[in-house]
């Protein structure tokens, strides 16, 4: 579907009149670099890049582009890892690198008014100084941007116990395919009428392009601790994980790394991490002093219970701050051990954790290549990471074979194919496995009355039924879920 | 990261090295965060993650033009994207191997050209540029003003030590630092003589090379390396201990001497051995005893100073927390500064060459390093000193000069 050559002419000529020519880019070269985001197996060449830096500017491309029926595909950072912000052949990418302010930090009513390309890690670091930190913290935080992680319903660490995106933003603004500002959520918690901010976030690019958002900032803790669990088995690992939450005690963070992950991030971050072992449960508690002590005591009988062979409690921020930055590292720190890595997605249920490491790792020794498991134990959101070269011929083919078993291992158990990374370009077969046809025209329904024309970041996220038939990947029966009881998304 | 380098390329040295450091990059992103060009231009194309992108186009053959050298140029080399990298990407042998690359496949404008040799043919000869400096600071008042803010004005050196200790080390005087800095190396001689050290300053070693080496003007580069090895080599055999270098972008390129010779069948053990010994002061000076030092500290004025980490000294030696120490110790009080891991604009010629990112970086730098009134600005490189006194209200000096009181 590329575009043809007298349509591309008129975009550039309007394009040209809205950016100066440095933030219009459309040489072979300078477009290259744009042609894939963090999942760089996937790559396709855009017609344009536009890095506008005004709403006006957003609203007048938007609206060029719908004129013409350009497709447009946001991009944020590009730090995504299921191919979101991967380009279309007939369309521009409309980055918001260039959105990158801080525009307020209410200190009274506990917000902060920012562009969509701040990053994650910035706006926390703008609010320390008053006490407050904003909680999603996606391992990418130092890199991806806030409009992406709205757009992905980015998680991290610390969503355990303090939610994801949706649960931490108010506001946004959104510029929609018509050229149209909106403004969704309200200043106050409730707003009447259908949550279109909920609906918005998670919505890959594919419902409209997100310019402001209000985030919710919370005051720091009284106090932190966090304590590492090192086990001679990682199934014991995965079953302590259940047995923490069923003591009632939500941590703010309750993280597992094995052993190849382990040595790799520690190659990175020097964070003491015990090289001899076969898994690492990180834990982190907060609260009140009187609480947190009492939790403590807890955890640490439950590891020992579940079989830990060492627990380390760090108590200063500096201690805390490395055994996190060892584990938000991991991903690229893996690439020390492999010059490619597949990072899966999926959530499971937790008492199956430790049956499902299991199941990779026959899977692995099937299909030959290995596997470094990182996830986030807590809320059940696994990422294994299946090690390939693709200077191999094929290897890439078998990574994602032995990806898409693992997909649907994680929704035969009853968890589903994404945690928080989205579906984007890479997981949409598995759509196919994880909806049925109602739904999936449901999901389509909603799609044309945000964008009629399917040109906000089209053929991602949802497939057509078309698609799904023609994969003969319908492995549901009557439009009928393995464990329909378990809730999805 | 895949790559489909023809082999050809690949038997090569900068080939192997390239495709190593190549697929040690797995495309997060994350360097992209840290990085000033990206930070300041929001382009993909101006990130590190983009400009390696770039650098695995051209190895792989795809045509270049002068947008992709564009891209490399504005570059800092400041090696940020190094330290951020989670999986240990080599980033600053990359660029070296991408821009000599690509300068032999674009052709410059004249101009262009011109500005780059006359830097070429000046900064690294300590006969041409001290002379060019004291013209400078005789006529400045003559001079355009983006010159003319160039030129430092005239500092007296003071006087060197003339004890001999048995402790000896060896001091790389530099090319451009004497002309606009003299004062730094007689300074390290002063507190290395209180310490028991004497120091040598062998007479022929020039540059350090890094000017060529930056513009990729490699060979010009090596034949300074080598000139260097050579000077330094009898006094290396007759037991000097380090080579000490009080500009960290020096430091840098000498602790880079072992990989560029690593090759050469006459230099590649001496370059090793050269690499072992280079030490930036700062890590000679936090392993000795500092007692002798203190006895003559008097009252001292300044108290609150603001401390910038050179890119070359924090980033490209990986020096963190020492100088910090050292001046903890001495009782200064050291001022929180912003942003403190990013480039002040200097990087060596770029300056001249990127004027416009350059001066943003200056003042972005310049109103971080300044948030608190501190009485000084202290640094480890003549390069950030004489880009940050520029614009300061407030003395930017060398770190050493707080010890030599
Ligand atoms: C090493 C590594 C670790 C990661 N760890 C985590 C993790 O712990 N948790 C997690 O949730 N994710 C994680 N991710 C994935 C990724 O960082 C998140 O999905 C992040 O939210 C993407 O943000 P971005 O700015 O990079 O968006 P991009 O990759 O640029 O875009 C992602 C999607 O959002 C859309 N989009 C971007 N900006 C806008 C906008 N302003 N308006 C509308 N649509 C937009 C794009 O079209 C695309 O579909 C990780 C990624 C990496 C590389
Ligand atoms: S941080 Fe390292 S691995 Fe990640 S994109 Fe940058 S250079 Fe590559
Ligand atoms: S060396 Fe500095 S300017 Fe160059 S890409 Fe790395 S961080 Fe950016
Ligand atoms: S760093 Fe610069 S000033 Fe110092 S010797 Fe090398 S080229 Fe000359």
């Amino acid at each position: 579907m590329h575009l043809d050559s007298n349509t591309k002419d008129a975009l550039l000529n309007q394009l040209k009149q809205i950016v100066a020519a440095n933030y219009l880019l459309t040489s072979k070269e300078d477009l290259t670099p744009y042609e894939c985001d963090g999942l760089s197996a996937y790559q396709r060449l855009p017609v344009a890049v536009v890095l506008p830096d005004t709403i006006e500017q957003v609203q007048k491309i938007v609206q060029a582009c719908s004129q013409l029926k350009v497709p447009i595909v946001a991009r944020g950072a590009g730090t995504g890892l299921s191919g979101g912000a991967l380009p279309h052949e007939g369309g521009i990418i409309l980055g918001l690198s260039r959105f990158n302010k801080i525009l307020s930090i209410d200190t009274n009513n506990l917000t902060s008014v920012v562009q969509p390309g701040v990053r994650n890690l910035a706006i926390t670091e703008a609010a320390r100084p008053h006490g407050l930190y904003y909680a999603p913290d996606p391992s990418s935080q130092i890199a991806c941007s806030i409009g992406g992680n709205v757009a992905e319903n980015a998680g991290g660490v610390h969503c355990l116990k303090y939610g994801l995106t949706v649960q931490n933003i108010q506001q946004i603004k959104i510029v929609t395919i018509d050229g149209t500002l909106l403004t969704l959520g309200s200043e106050t918690f409730d707003t009447p009428g259908y949550d279109l901010l909920a609906l918005m976030t998670g919505s890959e690019g594919m419902l409209g392009i997100i310019v402001e958002i209000v985030v919710k900032l919370l005051p720091k803790p009284h106090a932190v601790k966090v304590l590492m669990a090192s086990f001679d088995k990682v199934e014991d690992a995965g079953n302590a994980v259940a047995d923490i939450i069923a003591e009632g005690i939500i941590p703010a963070g309750l993280e597992m790394m094995d052993k190849p992950a382990i040595h790799a991030a520690e190659a990175f971050a020097k964070a003491n991490y015990p090289l001899d072992a076969a898994a690492i449960l990180l834990c982190e508690l907060d609260g009140d002093e009187d609480q947190l002590e009492e939790q403590v005591i807890v955890v640490e009988k439950t590891l020992k219970h579940a079989k830990a062979s060492k627990i380390v409690i760090a108590t200063s921020a500096e201690d805390q701050a490395k055994l996190w930055a060892g584990r938000k590292s991991a991903f690229p720190a893996v690439g020390r051990l492999s010059p490619d890595y597949y990072c899966m997605d999926g959530t499971i249920p937790r008492k199956q954790i430790a049956y499902v490491l299991q199941k990779i790792s026959e899977l692995s020794e099937h299909y030959d290549l290995r596997v470094a498991n990182v996830f986030h134990a807590g809320d059940g959101n696994l990422h294994p990471l299946i090690l390939y070269d693709a200077n191999i011929e094929g290897e890439l083919k078998t990574a994602e074979r032995f990806g898409a078993d693992i997909l649907e291992l994680c929704v035969k158990v009853g968890g589903s194919i994404t945690g928080e990374h989205g579906v984007g370009h890479e997981k949409i077969d598995q759509m196919c496995v994880q909806f049925s046809p109602a739904e999936l025209t449901q999901f389509f329904a909603v799609k044309s009355a945000f964008d009629p024309d399917s040109l906000l970041n089209p053929g991602k996220a949802i497939p057509t039924l078309h698609r799904c038939a023609e994969l003969g990947a319908m492995h549901v029966h009557n439009g009928e879920l393995p464990h329909p009881e378990i809730p999805r998304f | 990261m895949k790559t489909e380098f023809s082999p050809t390329f690949l038997n090569t040295p900068d080939g192997k090295l390239a495709n190593e450091i190549l697929r040690t990059c797995v495309h997060c992103g994350f360097c992209n965060a840290t990085c000033p060009t990206y930070q300041l231009l929001g382009d993909e194309n101006d990130g590190p993650r983009g400009r390696i992108y770039l650098i695995k186009q051209v190895l792989e053959d795809k045509p270049v033009t002068q947008a992709t050298r564009t891209h490399l140029d504005r570059c800092l080399t400041c090696r940020n994207c190094e330290t951020t990298c989670p999986s240990g990407v080599e980033y600053g042998k990359l660029i070296d191997i991408g821009r000599k690359v690509v300068e032999e496949k674009t052709t410059r404008g004249f101009k262009e050209n011109l500005t780059r040799k006359a830097l070429l043919n000046l900064l690294p000869y300590q006969s041409r540029f001290t002379p060019a400096i004291k013209l400078g600071q005789v006529f400045k008042p003559f001079l355009p003003k983006i010159l003319a803010k160039k030129i430092p004005k005239k500092i007296n050196a003071g006087k060197y030590p003339s004890n001999t200790h048995s402790r000896k080390m060896i001091i790389l005087e530099g090319c451009v630092q004497p002309a606009l800095s003299p004062d730094i190396n007689a300074a390290t001689a002063r507190v290395l003589d209180r310490l028991g050290i004497s120091l040598t300053r062998p007479k022929n070693a020039g540059c350090c090379g890094a000017v060529n080496q930056h513009l990729s003007d490699e060979e010009k580069a090596l034949n300074f390396v080598k000139q260097n090895i050579d000077a330094w080599w009898e006094h290396i055999q007759n037991g000097a201990e380090a080579i000490i270098i009080t500009a960290s972008g020096c430091g840098a390129m000498v602790k880079d001497y072992a990989h560029l010779l690593r090759d050469d069948k006459d230099y590649a053990d001496k370059a090793k051995k050269v690499t072992e010994l280079c030490k930036d002061i700062s890590e000679v000076i936090s392993k000795e005893d500092l007692t002798p030092l203190q006895t003559q500290t008097q009252q001292r004025q300044t108290k609150n100073i603001s401390w910038h980490p050179p890119c070359t000294l924090q980033h490209g030696q990986k020096i963190n927390g020492v100088v910090e120490k050292i001046l903890t110790d001495k009782g200064y009080n050291l001022l929180p500064v912003n942003d403190s891991h990013l480039c002040c604009g200097s990087a060596g010629t770029y300056s001249i060459l990127q004027a416009k990112i350059s001066q943003q970086l200056q003042a972005n730098k310049i109103k971080n390093l300044t948030k608190h009134q501190p009485e000084m600005i202290v640094t480890g490189n003549i390069g950030c000193q004489t880009h940050l006194q520029e614009v300061s209200d407030v003395p930017v000096v060398h770190w050493i000069h707080l010890l030599d009181n």
